[in-house]
């Protein structure tokens, strides 16, 4: 590293080389998103401007062949699986990082993690078809049809809880190793060693994997698709069947024509609008927490 | 529409990278455009990727845009074949008509479900709303269910037609994509009810899902009775074309009535029709 080094010399280095990749990347990875929203705004046009973006709030339903078009039912319905499935998930994977952090022993947590691993790698069609003919006739004897806002977010929690728990056993594993002298020196008790060190260093890393989660748990379509039963309604209650915006695309897209079509990709639009709004909203709670919060900041 | 983009796009690297190579002539291509319902379009797409193995030099556009596009396109020449997902209406008599395969749709009950038999006045009630327990109809109380299509679904458009309803008008518990769905849905749930294509139903049942197909005025939802045309919901997909007929369609056309393309016909859980 230090003895022949061309980059600190010639003009037309490898750095040089190396910095116009990563500028082509990122303006690619921009501009396809840019490119993206574009096409979903141009779609959406139609229906926006025959349709009129406040007849999506107030349209008693969603029927578009009858010219009906509410989307406010779908948007809380998303939201709602969403949220409930971070609910039930986020504690759950968080303790199992925590056990595999701080309790599991090396073997235990080998075997551990390769089986959170596979189920981290399960196609999401296979669990909402578990949820299909498993979870939801269990819910429908208790109450029909089953198909519902909770046997979606119980698949969906499923299907997130590995993902938040193994990334967050790695932001945990990182604070502990760093802090693990200091805490063996003061001779800190496990619950001092977890909630007033290693938890308040990795927070604002845990919070991005939180993120991470509900991102997938919003824009999850085949899940939702099979088990929330689809029907357009506000969630009145936990066994309500609701539909979200992305099964209602996946629903009717094949199908759909003219204002229909252009319909749909209003209820792309919003979704994205709701998942951006979501993350401002998350990112803006972290910051206030970093302000308050003590020095201390994960390296 | 999906799948002709596709395609087309698939098509296209080809013709890139031909043109990129050299400017060698490409061989001589004739073009079959059909257009119409959107019931038919994937079965039809299917068909003519097996006729264009055959017949290397054609290429043939399948598009879909519904029933009424498919009578003007023909019509008005934009198209060498249009397809019709419904019956010839008196002033379409200036077209010839090919049945080329039968769709039926069948209603659907859970096995747990001692109902026999369903009046019609019964189903609208049920999907209207009107009647939320199967007590009234088996004496066993149990909540129902009604699971129904998506909008835009043709087994909809078939089901709607036939009880003379809106999609408003129904209450719906659980709505569904595809048949497979609806046969996972109600095979879950005793006290369900649904309608799905007669040909996927009949091959779930074999396949011991825990579903029945209920009669519709007397007469059992079997395929053998939506081919001989006694099943009362169900609706013939056509082929159409004006008297001035392209060689090159009328052949495509004569292929689609063969019994070369029944097992595709049937892939797609429609009823092929025996000239």
């Amino acid at each position: 590293m230090i003895s022949s080094s061309p980059s600190t010399s010639s003009p037309w280095s490898i750095d040089l080389l190396l910095r116009c990749w990563q500028r082509l990347a990122a303006a690619v990875a921009g501009g396809v998103l840019l490119l993206l929203v574009a096409y979903l705004i141009a779609e959406s046009l139609p229906a926006l401007m025959r349709i009129g973006p406040l007849a999506l709030l107030t349209d008693p339903s969603w029927h578009p062949l009858e010219g009906s078009f509410a989307l406010l039912p779908m948007v809380m319905a998303s939201v709602g699986i969403a949220l409930l499935a971070m609910a039930l998930a986020l504690p759950l994977g968080l303790a199992i990082a925590l056990f595999l952090t701080v309790y599991a022993g090396r073997r235990l947590r080998a075997i551990y993690v390769a089986m959170l691993e596979l189920l981290a790698g399960i196609p999401s069609v296979i669990l909402g078809f578990w949820g299909l003919v498993a979870l939801v006739p269990v819910i429908a004897r208790w109450q029909a049809p089953g198909t519902s806002l909770l046997a979606a977010a119980l698949v969906l929690a499923l299907m997130i809880t590995p993902t938040i728990a193994l990334l967050s056993h790695l932001v945990l594993r990182q604070a502990a190793q760093t802090h693990a002298l200091t805490t063996a020196a003061l001779a800190l008790s496990h619950y001092a060693h977890i909630f007033r060190v290693v938890l308040p260093v990795a927070m604002p890393a845990l919070a991005s994997t939180a993120l991470l989660a509900l991102g997938r748990a919003l824009g999850e379509t085949m899940v939702v698709l099979m088990v929330a039963g689809n029907v357009v309604q506000f969630p009145a209650s936990l066994t309500t069947p609701v539909r979200s915006l992305t099964a209602n695309i996946a629903l009717e897209m094949a199908y759909a024509r003219q204002e229909h079509r252009s319909a749909l990709f209003v209820s792309g639009l919003v979704l994205l609008l709701v998942a951006g709004g979501l993350y401002f909203l998350i990112a803006r709670l972290q910051r206030g927490d970093k302000e308050q919060a003590p020095v201390e900041s994960a390296a | 529409m999906k799948r002709t983009a596709k395609r087309s796009l698939i098509c296209l690297l080809p013709l890139t990278l031909a043109l990129v190579a050299c400017n060698r002539p490409a061989p001589p291509q004739e073009k079959l455009t059909i257009t119409g319902s959107s019931t038919i379009a994937p079965l039809l797409v299917e068909i003519a990727q097996r006729y264009e193995l055959q017949h290397p030099q054609l290429k043939i556009d399948v598009q879909s845009g519904g029933s009424a596009r498919g009578i003007a396109d023909t019509r008005q020449g934009n198209a060498h074949i249009g397809t019709v997902s419904r019956s010839p209406q008196a002033d379409e008599q200036d077209l010839h008509w090919y049945g080329l395969a039968r769709d039926g749709v069948g209603i659907i009950v859970n096995t747990a479900n001692p109902v026999v038999s369903l009046s019609t006045r019964q189903i609208v009630d049920i999907y209207t709303g009107k009647l939320t327990d199967w007590a009234a109809i088996t004496g066993k109380s149990a909540a129902i269910s009604v699971v129904n299509k998506a909008e835009g679904r043709s087994t909809l458009e078939v089901f709607l037609r036939f009880f003379a309803l809106r999609n408003s008008d129904i209450h719906a518990h659980v709505i569904i994509g595809d048949n497979q769905q609806g046969i996972k849905t109600v095979a879950g749930n005793a006290g369900a009810i649904g309608y799905v294509s007669i040909g996927s139903a009949e091959v779930a049942i074999k396949d011991g899902a825990a579903i029945k197909l209920l009669p519709v005025n007397g007469i059992d939802a079997t395929i053998g009775n939506v081919a001989n045309g006694s099943f009362p919901i169900a609706r013939t997909l056509h082929l159409i074309t004006t008297d001035t007929v392209d060689e090159q369609a009328q052949r495509f056309i004569s292929y689609c009535l063969s019994a070369s393309v029944h097992d595709l016909i049937e892939s797609q859980y429609f009823v092929p029709v025996v000239h």
